[in-house]
């Protein structure tokens, strides 16, 4: 009796080895709303040979997984186009993309070739375009109609019911707000030091204008959903998903330009599927999966006409946003040198720290 | 002789998992997270030996106000939670029926069968500006204008006193539990009073599980993540935070490790320095309760 058990369990074991080694599993590491079930079920169809699994993550732990294995561990990865040069100079996690494998004719021109010019190293392209959005900042028309810059955050008239996200994107907006360019700066360390330190003073004597910090897109929802804050620093898709809800409450592009990233799809060095992968690549930039993608993600595909391929209710959340001069202003997150997560880490503790006035 | 090598052999073996575990996930991660953290970075995947890491932590006020601030909060923690907790445990193990103690115990631990994250998130409902607290008072009239119980200290305190009371009441009653009560009725015959018999009988009885809960509960709480960065307001700096920023925002793996030696280290300092000051060893207290 015990002996048959052992043989069943042994084989259950064997059976279990051998069928993951049939069928390829995808293991794609990015952002919370980037896999909709829906679209991993259409792929699955598609692919019947292929599984994917999905983990969420964002920027900074998807690099510190990565490095954590020497980029094993997940077949596509899709860091933000700033989080590709120098983190794949610092740590090796990466590998070079095969662009004859990828659909790039359906790309929007612009956007290609922005990412391949920020990730290109030795001559090998390490990323193409995927989605793109920005960061500026969200308002109640009613409740705060003249929040128009960074630094209205700060306006006195808000006191206690503005909120930001303690993290580099403000640094960089609120540098803009101060007749800076802290991306032209990144060429020199000591000049973006003392932008730091500006920005640091200004963001340390705004802290007793803010309610809280907010963490994620839930906190940040509901303190404006619920009236407690009336103007923050967001995300567009943040904004656009509140638009739908109360169409008092808009996304606002700072008069010195919104912020734009780009998430992009990335190889890691030791990704074990990398034919599964540049199928969902391909296959996610489809236009009616684009749509789908879209209607989850609320960011704009990287793609010809990708803005008529948002749902309309996102759409009107977009056309309510930005104008066309507003597009034009918008300010690429430029690529990170090594070095500056370290400065710009140390700012944010300095500002975390201050007790300010309180 | 046989005999003797049988003995042997399943002792061994008794103890092999528990080596193991001990070995494979606490001492070899130890290990290799202090080579981390006494690696300098000099350059692009280029790394010296060096204390570094330990001399930016002194170096910078930030991150020592931020630990020794982690800490004092950790001991409010604990104090609280010992205040809390020592009457719940004296009533369960002491005066409760036999039939009600289980109800009692099986409701300390219901808290426990939610995440962390779950409870934070009831906390932070609770207590937002539009939460229930908040809307029940200017309901009844007390309050005019919303308040905020939010993103303070103290509502970090009581989130965390909170969790980790239980491991406060558990060693407690275990302790109590154990002590005859004739002792108690012989203090009072000798002429005792309620507070006499408290200080003099009950408490150095209960000794060793208050100390044992203390540093549980210290631990927990110096160590935890989750609850001061949901509850926390914009001055609550937390040092498991700090080690977080390291490894995570920074990409700075070598002075997070050195963090995370230090926090390990002040801890222990603390504990040590507990058990001076109270008289007990850990032998007496932990390895007993």
């Amino acid at each position: 009796m015990i002996m048959k058990l052992a043989m069943a369990g042994l084989l259950a074991t064997t059976v279990m080895a051998v069928v993951p080694a049939q069928a390829e599993t995808l293991r794609l590491l990015t952002w919370g709303s980037y896999a909709p079930d829906e679209l991993v079920k259409k792929f699955e169809e598609k692919y019947p040979d292929i599984t994917v699994e999905v983990t969420f993550s964002n920027n900074e732990e998807m690099i510190a997984k990565l490095r954590a294995t020497g980029g094993a561990g997940f077949d596509l990865a899709q860091p933000s186009h700033d989080r590709i040069y120098a983190v794949q100079q610092e740590y090796n996690i990466y590998k070079p993309l095969d662009l004859s494998k990828i659909n790039t004719d359906v790309m929007q021109d612009k956007l290609l070739e922005g990412v391949k010019a920020n990730t290109t190293i030795d001559g090998e392209v390490y990323a193409v375009p995927h989605q793109w959005g920005t960061s500026g900042l969200m308002a109640n028309k009613t409740m705060a109609p003249d929040v128009k810059a960074w630094g209205d955050l700060c306006d006195p008239q808000y006191k206690g019911k503005t909120s930001m996200r303690l993290k580099r994107t403000i640094l960089l907006g609120m540098a803009f707000d101060m007749g800076e360019d802290p991306f032209a700066a990144y060429a020199d360390l000591d000049k973006y030091q003392s932008i730091l330190d500006k920005v640091a003073d200004k963001l340390i004597a705004c802290k007793d204008n803010l309610k809280a910090y907010w963490k994620g897109g839930d906190d940040l929802s509901a303190m404006m959903m619920s009236g407690e804050i009336v103007a923050s620093e967001t995300w567009d898709s943040t904004a656009y998903k509140l638009y739908g809800e109360n169409k008092d409450i808009v996304f606002v592009p700072p008069k010195t330009g919104a912020l734009a990233w780009i998430d992009t799809f990335a190889i890691p060095r030791k990704g074990e599927a990398d034919d599964a992968a540049y199928k969902w690549i391909n296959f996610v930039l489809e236009p009616e999966n684009v749509k789908i993608m879209s209607a989850s993600t609320g960011a704009i595909a990287a793609v010809e006409g990708g803005k008529d391929l948002l749902p309309d209710d996102k759409k009107a959340a977009v056309n309510a946003a930005f104008t066309d001069a507003d597009i034009d202003n918008l300010k690429f997150f430029a690529n990170i040198p090594a070095g500056v997560e370290d400065m710009e880490g140390k700012t944010l503790e300095k500002i975390k720290a201050a007790t300010g006035s309180e | 002789m046989m005999q003797k090598d049988i003995k042997r052999l399943s002792l061994i073996l008794l103890f092999a998992p528990f080596a193991l575990w001990i070995f494979l996930l606490i001492v070899l991660p130890h290990l290799g997270m202090f080579y981390i953290s006494v690696r300098e970075k000099v350059g692009p995947r280029m790394y010296e030996f060096g204390l570094g890491n330990y001399i930016n932590f002194f170096a910078e006020p930030i991150y020592w106000n931020t630990l020794i601030r982690t800490g004092s909060m950790s001991l409010l923690v604990t104090a609280l939670a010992l205040l809390l907790g020592f009457p719940i445990a004296y009533y369960i193990a002491k005066i409760a029926g036999n039939r009600t103690r289980g109800a009692l115990f099986l409701m300390c631990l219901i808290p426990l069968w939610v995440s962390d994250l779950i409870r934070a998130f009831g906390w932070i409902l609770l207590l937002r500006e539009t939460g229930i607290i908040s809307s029940s008072l200017q309901w009844a009239g007390v309050i005019n204008t919303p308040i905020e119980f939010l993103y303070n200290d103290a509502a970090v305190i009581m989130g965390l006193v909170y969790t980790v009371i239980l491991f406060m009441i558990v060693p407690l009653v275990s302790t109590l539990d154990g002590m005859d009560n004739s002792m108690i009725e012989a203090g009072y015959n000798l002429g005792g009073n309620g507070p006499t018999v408290l200080r003099r009988i009950i408490i150095p009885y209960a000794m060793p599980g208050i100390v044992s809960g203390c540093i549980v509960v210290f631990m927990l709480t110096a160590g935890s993540y989750l609850t001061p960065i949901l509850l926390g307001g914009k001055n609550s700096s937390w040092f498991t935070e700090q080690i977080y920023d390291q490894f995570i925002t920074r990409y700075n793996w070598e002075s997070g490790a050195a963090f995370g030696f230090l926090l390990l280290a002040f801890t222990s300092l603390v504990v040590w320095g507990g058990l001076k000051l109270s008289g007990q060893t850990l032998n007496s207290t932990v390895a007993k309760s």
